[in-house]
């Protein structure tokens, strides 16, 4: 860079406009760096009043809640924006709080204050978007947070004279204390009053300055506009503007290649001068608490070690202690339906409430559980600082497959459920990155596919053993699980290779300071992500479940008995029949509903297509309902082979069921090569309504969990014929 | 480069000895001033905002056990960045004072 350039902030003085009127509610807007306390600082302003909007047309969520600036007034609209550390926007997230900083965002209120917060312990970083926001004249506050903590590393900060530099007020805050509240709301209200624009100008080279002068045509009031225009990424939209920017730019970047840098030096320049002035630092050095416990966390040896052990708690929390209340949700739920099967009149309504309405809530309610427990350790793991080291961790492994070290933790959390996995992705800024890995998520096998394997090992791999001591099943289900991973391995290399190819996004990325979460914010941010998820996914799975109730259950068989009260989808109900004879008629009658419905039809229909994978017509049936969820596929299986309907004695005399089919010609229809190829088909198709509703609310189209599903089947598909037509080949039965 | 001292070390540049290198190949523990962001880019862009910018100290803090990315420390806060992304950063070694 030039020797010569200097970067004097040439004015600074705030120009007054007409009064503002603070009788209607303001809208002000909370933006700042990622990990600069804005949430704690958003949580601490509105309380419990608020709730989580979406941008219209994209998944980047902001929260809107209350603020009560003063008695008599109305209280304000404030909305918490995405991080962002630059006006220069790259990630989806940091655009939207870029055009809704700048009062460009289509539908969406131009903000009447901003308040921006400031990491007092980081300021030099954090006041570089500050420095933007001032250029480009918003209404701002600064909110100083986490003023404890460099007040704690000895910081001494004069915010008065930091206020007086930067032409903005300045108010030191701790959020978890609502210390600097009272003294953020008066400033807020005197900015909105006082309507004060700050500005704040660089000098720059000659040759930049020239062309600033171009565009501007001279007049000091289109200098920020020209200034915008040259050196953001995007060109202006009116075609001679646009035309006249090229040319500057080529103009500079003839005389210095690095041109563009030019800005962001005299930025950073102009803050290194306002901070030497109004900060003291009275310390020996560095923030050493985070050096410790990084030197720890991320050691050769113990930091892996330290990741397998923190992964192994969440995982094990969501893959069996989240069991017991997602039992108890089910039982709940089985327990409803009977309720209602025995106090309303047997018929087609009565089904429907049942079998697709209360099912399918109780089928979407289930996931909470899991979906809480895993954002509970997820939310911890982030405000904690931790997350950003897995990512450090993982990076050189992820990036062999092209995905980014955050990929990680939603991958690993996928085995437990892709869908709290899917909902995880959104840490990842790149958008093809995060579709990439929200692609292969479903590859991990999830616990709903856990039960299929374990009955096709009961029935048909149970007792044997591998080298005389590891039993055969175990070998079976290792195998299944790396079969899953192997294909995303290779699933993920293709896609980054070819649909999602893009230059690899910059993996710069902050490691923030470790500091203790704020359990309040983690509670909100728990309740934020299960509303998201009741409401979109909750509503998707409702209306997929009420369809596939609507395939099993027509058109209607007439029964001998008249009573036709069994769910074909899940096995939980006929409790109320209590003679013997009656419920194996009633279960005979149910079989017989279910081969004549619209999914047995449509079982025998794609029967030769999976004949070749050693499926015939009823196990086609069990597939065509396991894609609402897999495990449905035990139940149907059950109900199809008329074998009792409680989970009870379904999965012994399922068994025998299974091994006693046979086809026409006295054949076996179940062998163990049978049972892997199912196995192989289940680990690979997407059989899973709930993942495909929520990939289509995280990707906000049809298209992804379209492709998803599609794709995913015809790889299940292929291998299962390659497992079932090798084995054939090689002598296997 | 006419840049004052930070509040923090005193720095002080060996000009004539220390010849500039990638930040890639600048040895742990050892502190090094930003001579030059090469590359133009997205991820040139992304760095200078992070506070990359010629005339910044920046610490080379460790490697991440696979030997890919590394931990910096820059403008009192730490940062990771990929090999392939320090490497285009051109910085000279600095003695502290």
């Amino acid at each position: 860079m030039s020797a010569t350039l200097e970067s004097p902030l040439l004015a600074n003085r705030p120009i007054a406009f007409a009064q503002a009127d603070v009788t209607q509610p303001l809208t002000i807007a909370v933006a700042g760096n990622p990990n600069a306390g804005k949430t704690s600082l958003f949580n601490a302003l509105t309380g419990l009043r608020q709730k989580v909007a979406n941008y219209p047309g994209v998944t980047v969520e902001s929260k809107v809640g209350l603020w009560s600036l003063g008695p008599e007034l109305h209280a304000a609209r404030l909305i918490d924006l995405p991080g962002l550390y630059s006006l220069d926007a790259i990630s989806i997230d940091e655009r939207i709080a870029r055009d809704v900083l700048l009062g460009r965002a289509p539908r969406f209120a131009e903000p009447d204050v901003i308040v921006v917060a400031v990491d007092a312990t980081n300021l030099v970083r954090n006041l570089y978007l500050t420095s933007q926001l001032i250029e480009a004249g918003r209404p701002l506050v600064v909110a100083l947070t986490m003023f404890d903590l460099a007040e704690q590393s000895k910081l001494q900060i004069d915010t008065d004279k930091l206020s007086r530099a930067l032409g903005v007020p300045v108010v030191p805050v701790v959020a978890k204390r609502r210390r600097g509240i009272d003294a953020l709301a008066r400033e807020v209200l005197q900015v909105a009053t006082n309507n004060k624009r700050p500005s704040a100008h660089w000098r720059l080279s000659e040759e930049a300055e020239r062309e600033l002068a171009i565009l501007s045509g001279n007049d000091p009031e289109g200098r920020y506009q020209a200034m915008r225009d040259l050196y953001a990424e995007e060109l202006p939209v009116q075609r001679g503007r646009r035309e006249a920017v090229k040319l500057a730019r080529k103009r500079l970047a003839h005389a210095n290649a690095a041109w563009w840098q030019e800005l962001l030096i005299a930025r950073y320049d102009g803050i290194e001068r306002v901070v030497a002035d109004a900060v003291r630092y009275e310390g020996d050095g560095r923030s050493s608490i985070t050096e410790r416990i990084d030197a720890l966390v991320t050691h050769k040896i113990a930091g892996p070690l330290i990741l397998f052990l923190v992964m192994l708690l969440v995982f094990q929390t969501i893959f069996s202690w989240a069991n017991l209340p997602m039992n108890l949700i089910d039982h709940v739920f089985s327990a409803l339906g009977d309720a209602v099967r025995a106090h309303f009149p047997a018929g087609i309504l009565t089904d429907l409430l049942v079998d697709g309405i209360i099912a399918g809530v109780g089928g979407v309610l289930v996931f909470l559980p899991q979906i809480l427990l895993l954002f509970f350790f997820i939310t911890i793991l982030e405000d904690s600082g931790y997350m950003a080291r897995a990512a450090f961790l993982m990076d050189r492994l992820m990036r062999g497959v092209g995905l980014h070290g955050k990929a990680f933790v939603p991958l690993l959390s996928s085995f437990a459920c892709a869908v709290p996995g899917i909902m995880a992705t959104r840490t990842i800024e790149n958008p093809k990155d995060r579709v990439a890995t929200i692609m292969i998520a479903p590859f991990m096998s999830c616990s709903a596919r856990l039960p299929v394997y374990t009955l096709m090992i009961a029935a048909f791999f149970s007792g044997r053993r591998v080298l005389g001591l590891i039993s055969l099943g175990a070998v079976i289900i290792l195998a299944m699980y790396l079969l899953g991973i192997g294909v995303a391995v290779i699933v993920a290399w293709i896609l980054k290779h070819t649909i999602l190819n893009a230059p690899s996004a910059p993996f710069v990325m902050e490691l923030p300071p470790y500091r203790v979460p704020n359990f309040g914010n983690v509670a909100h941010t728990m309740l934020a992500r299960v509303g998201v998820f009741l409401k979109r996914a909750g509503t998707v799975i409702m209306a997929i479940s009420i369809l596939l109730w609507v395939l099993v259950a027509f058109p209607r068989t007439a029964s001998k008995n008249g009573i036709k009260h069994n769910d074909p989808t899940i096995a939980q109900t006929t409790k109320a029949v209590t003679k013997d004879a009656e419920a194996e008629s009633a279960a005979d009658a149910s079989s017989l509903q279910v081969q004549n419905s619209y999914a047995g039809r449509a079982g025998r229909l794609i029967e030769p297509l999976i004949t070749p994978l050693g499926f015939d017509w009823k196990i086609g049936i069990g597939l065509i309902s396991s894609f609402a969820a897999r495990e449905t596929i035990i139940s149907t299986l059950s109900i199809v082979y008329s074998v009792g309907d409680s989970a009870k004695e379904q999965s012994a005399s399922l068994v025998e069921a299974m091994r006693n089919a046979r086809r026409p010609d006295g054949s076996p229809i179940w062998t163990p090569l049978v049972a892997l190829s199912l196995m192989v088909f289940f680990v690979l198709a997407c059989q899973c309504m709930s993942t495909v509703a929520i990939v289509r609310r995280e990707t906000n189209s049809w298209r992804w969990p379209l492709f998803m599903v599609s794709y995913m089947l015809v790889l299940a598909y292929v291998a299962s014929l390659v497992t079932y037509q090798g084995g054939r080949f090689l002598g296997f039965s | 480069m006419r840049r004052t001292s930070k509040y923090k070390t005193n720095l002080k540049l060996n000009d004539g000895r220390g010849s500039a290198t990638s930040l890639a190949s600048v040895p742990h523990g050892s502190t090094t001033r930003v001579v030059r962001v090469n590359g133009s880019g997205a991820v040139a862009l992304r760095l200078m905002e992070m506070g990359v910018v010629p005339g910044a100290p920046i610490r080379v803090v460790r490697t991440a056990p696979l030997g890919d990315p590394i931990q910096i420390c820059v403008r009192n806060y730490h940062l990771a960045l990929r090999r392939v992304e320090a490497e285009t950063i051109t910085v000279q070694e600095v003695v502290q004072t």
